[in-house]
């Protein structure tokens, strides 16, 4: 039944958010190919490439061409790059998705382990070292960070090239060429996922089973393990999902720093030229991924809380 | 284990090492939307290809020159009217079809065509007919004489494609080229090879790859860390300096055909007023824009010319930097305590640096501008086509364009037509003495009128590896030309 519900909403989601999307975009003053064609373009010539791009049908059927694709994985041709926009969001998804994945994992890895001490030493020095640091982490801007780690490991050190992706043909440099980013995009993630971790374990530790476990003569790691840690991971699960879409997404600011070919800079570019197909198909396939993502994670509570599967 | 790391750190030498002697890695900052330079105006695309991927019957060369390409020689008619092009042998496009006088008509003929989405369609305006008199012939018979018919062919807009490919090239560009192309990875970069069938002089360079760094702080890294070979036009003019105090590298700066221009609009109270516009260009003390905006970067103009060009006339003194004399001129045109309208300023730098600037000193003088940050779609429907604005800054990128004054609806709203008939009296003139008269006569005109205010020429800064030589300083037309390109011991 739960599961049932949210897959109705999920396509609910989908259907409006697809409405508001193209009707927002279109809206964009500008027209694609008066762009193409710049200042010295005659009007007849903006007039026939206008119809080429199919922009002479009216608004409706432009909608419905587009969506009718969508269901049928055609997303249209880029008014702009005029190859299909399946094939172009597909080659960047191939680098943002990696670089979301390889970020939230480094996130989760330093996260982890941090927050539990954190929760553990609770008033301890352990604990405001953690604290001062992940406030460091989180006021540090991620641009600057990945700045000074080009300056450092790719202009000093000479250890990595300072941006660009070499493509999955050669899998090591592409993991390579991914690292700085994803250490840049994990630094401030890691810090707030220590925090959420740590202040949920907290909470979880106060409830009155904690202390009955306690009671009982488990040890303090015992009770993390066997009980606190899986209550506490709720929000930290939640959190790690909302990452997870921004991560996608939002890493623009550092494609740019390291010149990915990603999504965020697709669709960047895509604004500017008013590929408005391209934007909105970007757009979309980012809400699919937000409205999904947000499905397994309330799937995955599920699972850490089988009181929710009813 | 260790062997084959030995290997891998071998292989790498061995190819960078190879790399060095014959392969080029240039940056640009926007990435072209496609690569078929006869259906878009993005400058990006003829960056890429024009010179390496594309020939047309004429071509530029670095400083400006119109020179002969696919087209060997060509004689004009007694009247101007009739233009015979002798063209190369041999020739052969990239996908092995041969070129000849029928890829010509089909080339000019398509651009002109009445579904053409040539973006410089009027370049070909005067063509009545193109007739193939034998493969290596070709006649173009024009409606009236048309002294600059070389120069417009040399356009990256005029290159010569050929029909069996032309649908395609937008994506998979087949030139006659001494590059061809080899891989587009879209956001990323742009890769070509030699053409070893190439009919002209053979280039030294075995392939060349165009990298897209749109952000300059990561343009900056890449050539600091070695990525790039060259970056021929640097989007951060305040890090050349230190690029300057590093023997790896040197710093090219040569001129481009960019007038930048405070726009006005003519049309506009009280913008129509010539004292006012007077007004205005008086206001504004160029060098401190140069200075401030362009970290010194760009020459003064005083029309819309480019000091290079041997036909300018310096005619800065006409609107000289005198604030006391603008106030002067505002209240004698009846606007004693200045008015107020609109800045609409498009995204490159010389605009939004330079537009903060100007602001600034036309409060000076009492003009209060409400400065808006607008993207270029936006510009171009809101300013360009809608012509709903005040002032603009914007830099005409185009060789040659004084022409523009004579349009009518263009977006400044000039077009007098005492100045439109100068225009169609230079067109139908092919005399080089009498042209460069009529071209100093317009360009006194428009001075004398403040028709907008003239800031300064761009200047193209790059920067490359020492070792490159070949590159184009100057940017005739927007070309990264690798033909002559080479790397030094």
């Amino acid at each position: 039944m739960h599961v049932a519900r949210r897959l109705l909403s999920l396509v609910l989601t989908l259907v409006v958010a697809s409405v508001l999307i193209f009707c927002v975009i279109e809206v964009l003053p500008g027209d694609p190919a008066a762009f193409m064609l710049g200042m010295n373009a005659q009007p007849e010539a903006v007039d026939a490439l206008r119809a080429q791009m199919g922009l002479d049908a009216g608004l409706v059927s432009r909608y419905f061409t587009w969506a009718g694709g969508l269901l049928t994985g055609d997303f249209g041709a880029s008014y702009t790059y005029r190859v299909p926009v399946a094939e172009l969001i597909g080659d960047r998804v191939w680098v943002s998705l990696p670089l979301a994945l390889y970020a939230l994992l480094l996130s989760t890895i330093i996260a982890f382990p941090i927050g539990i001490i954190a929760a553990m030493r609770r008033g301890k020095a352990a604990d405001y070292g953690i604290m001062g640091a992940t406030q460091l982490g989180i006021a540090i801007p991620n641009f600057w960070f990945a700045m000074f780690l080009v300056v450092i490991f790719a202009i000093n050190l000479r250890w990595v090239r300072a941006g660009g992706f070499p493509g999955w043909e050669d899998p090591l440099a592409a993991i390579g060429a991914l690292t700085l980013p994803a250490i840049a995009l994990a630094l401030p993630q890691a810090s707030i996922l220590a925090r959420i971790m740590r202040s949920a374990l907290i909470d979880t530790l106060d409830e009155d089973y904690v202390r009955t476990a306690r009671a009982k003569g488990l040890s303090q790691g015992g009770v993390v393990r066997g009980h606190a840690l899986r209550n506490a991971m709720i929000p930290v699960l939640t959190i790690i999902g909302l990452q997870f879409s921004f991560l996608l997404a939002g890493a623009i600011i550092i494609e740019n720093v390291f010149y990915l070919p990603g999504l965020g800079r697709l669709l960047f570019q895509a604004i500017n030229q008013r590929d408005l197909i391209v934007v909105e198909s970007t757009v979309m396939l980012l809400v699919m991924a937000v409205v999904v993502v947000t499905f397994l994670v309330d799937m995955a509570y599920a699972i850490v809380d089988p009181r929710l599967r009813r | 284990m260790k062997t084959l790391a030995l290997t891998l750190a071998a292989a790498l030498c061995a190819t960078t090492a190879m790399a060095q002697n014959t392969s080029i890695t240039l940056g640009m900052q926007l990435e072209p939307p496609n690569l078929d330079p006869t259906g878009a105006a993005a400058g990006a695309i003829d960056e890429v290809v024009y010179a390496n991927i594309f020939e047309g019957l004429t071509r530029f060369g670095s400083d400006g020159a119109v020179l002969p390409a696919l087209a060997r020689e060509w004689e004009v008619s007694e009247d101007g009217l009739v233009y015979t092009f002798t063209l190369v042998e041999g020739a052969t496009f990239h996908d092995g079809t041969a070129f000849d006088a029928q890829d010509v008509k089909f080339s000019l003929d398509r651009a002109r065509a009445e579904d053409s989405t040539n973006a410089q369609k009027a370049l070909f305006a005067s063509i009545a007919d193109v007739e193939v008199l034998s493969p290596t012939q070709v006649a173009i018979t024009l409606s009236a004489p048309n002294g600059a018919l070389p120069f417009n062919l040399a356009w990256g807009d005029a290159v010569i494609v050929a029909e069996e490919s032309a649908a395609d090239n937008a994506t998979n560009p087949v030139g006659t080229g001494p590059f061809r192309f080899a891989d587009w990875v879209q956001g990323d970069r742009v890769e070509m090879v030699r053409n070893d069938d190439y009919w002209g002089e053979a280039v030294a360079l075995e392939s060349a790859t165009f990298k897209f760094i749109s952000d300059p702080t990561a343009a900056f890294a890449a050539m600091m860390a070695g990525d790039l070979d060259a970056f021929p036009t640097f989007p951060a003019p305040e890090n050349l300096i230190q690029f300057e105090a590093d023997p790896r590298y040197n710093v090219i700066v040569g001129s481009t055909e960019g007038e930048t221009i405070l726009a006005m609009n003519n049309g506009l109270e009280p913008l129509n007023n010539p004292l006012v516009r007077e007004a205005v260009s008086r206001a504004i003390d160029r060098q401190s824009i140069i200075d401030g905006a362009m970290f010194g970067y760009g020459t003064p103009i005083g029309t819309h010319f480019a000091p290079h060009n041997p036909a300018y006339v310096d005619l800065t003194e006409l609107s000289a930097f005198d604030p006391e004399r603008s106030r002067e001129l505002l209240a004698e045109a009846g606007y004693p305590d200045g008015f107020t309208t609109t800045l609409k300023l498009p995204p490159p730098a010389y605009a939004r640096r330079g537009g903060e600037i100007i602001a600034a000193q036309l409060r000076e003088v009492g003009i209060t501008v409400e400065i808006q940050n607008v993207e270029w779609a936006d510009w171009l429907e809101t300013v360009f086509r809608g012509r709903d604005y005040g002032f603009t800054i914007v830099s005409h990128t185009e060789p040659m364009d004084i022409g523009i004054y004579a349009r009518d609806g263009y977006y400044f709203d000039y077009a007098k037509p005492e100045f439109v008939a100068l225009i169609d009296e230079l067109e139908a003139t092919s005399d080089e003495g009498a042209r460069t008269d009529l071209m100093q006569q317009a360009q006194q005109m428009i001075a004398e009128e403040h028709v907008n205010a003239y800031l300064f020429q761009l200047a193209k800064t790059g920067v490359a590896d020492a070792r490159l030589r070949g590159l184009w300083e100057n940017s005739p037309t927007q070309a990264n030309d690798l033909t002559g390109v080479s790397w030094a011991e």
